[in-house]
């Protein structure tokens, strides 16, 4: 479709940059720069050398923690697979409801009247941090695994749900037609034209959820909701610094291994 | 599918393929339709031609209402229920979707699933709900499901990943889903424009197949005048939106055709001028 009309005449300039554009761009650096300027004092970054000056206690402190006890590592094994179990099961009741929501917040799937509220609730459970969700958890149902399980679902729920509903809004919709110009429902279409083009990336979102839930899972335990966290909580408090050292090892090989696992079961499925 | 479709019955009326009374749709400002009426037998096969952006795949999803058309006195019946009036769908659209096979030109398979399994889709028109959403298909719909694939002649490919294919064989598993809907006509959008010739004479043959031995009603759009000249009787042509030619393929000559594409309508020839 090339036509020789368009080639003729001089070649046309390279498209600039605009003056606007220059001046957004310095606009929106400088004001990082002068922000983190600002705040130097306020966040006290000139304590910093306290790090240092107060050899003496770090040093302390780092030689318990260089000499890890392991007598009590059967408690310790026993509390990090607790926290494995609520990530497993927040996880677990987060996307049973982020699939529903996902579907019902993807422009391409739902009516905008639908859309619209369940983005709301999407983005207020994403907003609440799960450590504050789990600290309302505990008042509720008490002291224990539960309340992380809970907090972990609601705040994952949230990240899933948007996360779901932005690969359906990424979806091919020709097979979609395919299957309704046989004459399927809509729920039909959902199953078989929607369903199966997000289906790698919907369980590699929940895998990954899953690899940082159990990171969560442990914080969640210093706020005694349940797990190795707790533990950990308790043992910094009596200034146990070798238990203390010992409770980060096994965290560190616990969170490995689920990472390495996750991630081979990634791989496969894309 | 059944034998006595070999003739147009003259006794009763048999409501035609498709009605359509005039038809508009607006695209912002531009009017991809622009009041077309037309009328398709049921056993017939037709080519809609005319160039690209002249409305062909419009009025081609408005029939099986992918698509709504313009409210207003448009209308458009197929088998002789209405499924399209005043700018919405009726509830009577899925009924006739189901006796109206789609094919289209990207195929629209869906890829993850096996060829098999796309072609059983065919059936959730007709299975009860729970049925079709979990995929658990009567027997006899699975014998049809492979009759159908092995009549298109990709029945060895049953198991394979619909997005593994070719295109001329995805293209030719559409027809077999088309073929387990139990549809009474066919239509197609461009269904050989991403094909290489070879395979784009199968599917042609395929379609004529279906409409001479099973009398299925075909319509079918075309960016290649000499295909629609070889294998369709009837040819209606679109110019903007509006139906500039409707008639045998026969009497289509140079004048119409300059008529319809404009003086380079050569370039409409796929292989060769007719």
């Amino acid at each position: 479709m090339t036509d020789a009309a368009h080639a003729a005449g001089p070649i046309p300039k390279a498209p600039r940059k605009s003056l606007g554009a220059w001046a957004l761009d310095v606009l929106i650096w400088g004001g990082v720069l002068m922000l983190l300027v600002y705040s130097v004092g306020d966040v006290d970054l000139g304590n910093i050398g306290k790090l240092f000056s107060n050899a003496e206690s770090t040093q302390t402190f780092a030689r318990e923690l260089l000499r890890p006890d392991f007598t009590d590592w059967r408690i310790f094994v026993e509390k990090m697979w607790e926290t494995i179990q609520i990530a497993l099961w927040g996880t677990f009741i987060a996307v049973f409801a982020a699939v529903p929501m996902g579907l019902a917040a993807a422009r391409n799937v739902s009516p905008v009247w639908v859309v619209t509220p369940v983005r709301w609730l999407m983005n207020l459970l994403r907003s609440i941090p799960d450590l504050v969700i789990g600290l309302l958890f505990v008042v509720a149902v008490g002291l224990g695994p539960l309340p992380g399980v809970l907090a972990i679902a609601l705040n994952t729920a949230g990240v899933l749900a948007k996360l779901f509903s932005e690969a359906v809004e990424s979806i091919d919709k020709g097979p979609v037609e395919g299957v309704r110009a046989t004459g399927a429902t809509k729920l039909h279409e959902i199953v078989w034209g929607v369903i199966p083009q997000v289906a790698p990336l919907w369980t590699s979102f929940a895998l990954y959820r899953f690899e940082s839930n159990s990171r969560s899972a442990t914080v969640l335990g210093l706020i005694g909701a349940g797990g190795i966290g707790q533990v950990l909580f308790d043992r910094m408090n009596a200034f146990d610094f070798r238990d203390v050292s010992a409770i980060v090892v096994v965290v560190v090989i616990a969170v490995t291994l689920i990472d390495m696992l996750s991630q081979a079961m990634r791989k496969r499925l894309l | 599918m059944n034998s006595s479709a070999a003739s147009p019955a003259p006794g009763p009326l048999v409501a035609g393929l498709v009605m359509a009374r005039d038809v508009s749709k607006t695209f912002g400002s531009r009017k991809a339709l622009d009041g077309v009426s037309l009328s398709v037998a049921a056993g017939e096969m037709v080519a809609l031609i005319g160039p690209s952006g002249s409305g062909k795949s419009t009025l081609l999803r408005s029939i099986t209402g992918l698509q709504t058309i313009d409210a207003g006195s448009g209308q458009i019946d197929v088998f002789g229920v209405c499924v399209q009036k005043n700018g919405r769908t009726t509830g009577a659209v899925r009924a006739a979707r189901q006796k109206l096979g789609m094919i289209f030109q990207q195929f629209n398979l869906v890829g993850r699933l096996s060829l098999f399994s796309n072609v059983m889709l065919g059936a959730l028109g007709r299975l009860p709900g729970w049925r079709g959403l979990l995929g658990v298909w009567p027997g006899a719909d699975k014998t049809r499901a492979m009759a159908a694939l092995h009549r298109v002649g990709v029945a060895d490919y049953a198991a394979q990943r619909a997005n593994t294919l070719s295109g001329g064989q995805q293209q030719r598993g559409a027809i077999a889903r088309a073929l387990v809907q139990g549809a009474k006509g066919i239509l197609a959008d461009e269904p050989v424009a991403s094909l290489d010739p070879v395979s784009a004479r199968k599917v042609m043959e395929l379609l004529v197949e279906l409409n001479r031995r099973d009398g299925l009603g075909v319509i079918i759009t075309l960016h290649q005048v000499d295909y629609a000249i070889r294998y369709c009787d009837r040819v209606i042509a679109l110019k903007a939106g509006k139906v500039v030619y409707d008639g045998p393929s026969t009497s289509l000559d140079t004048k119409q055709l300059i008529d319809i594409y404009g003086p380079e309508f050569e370039d409409a020839f796929w292989e060769t001028k007719a």
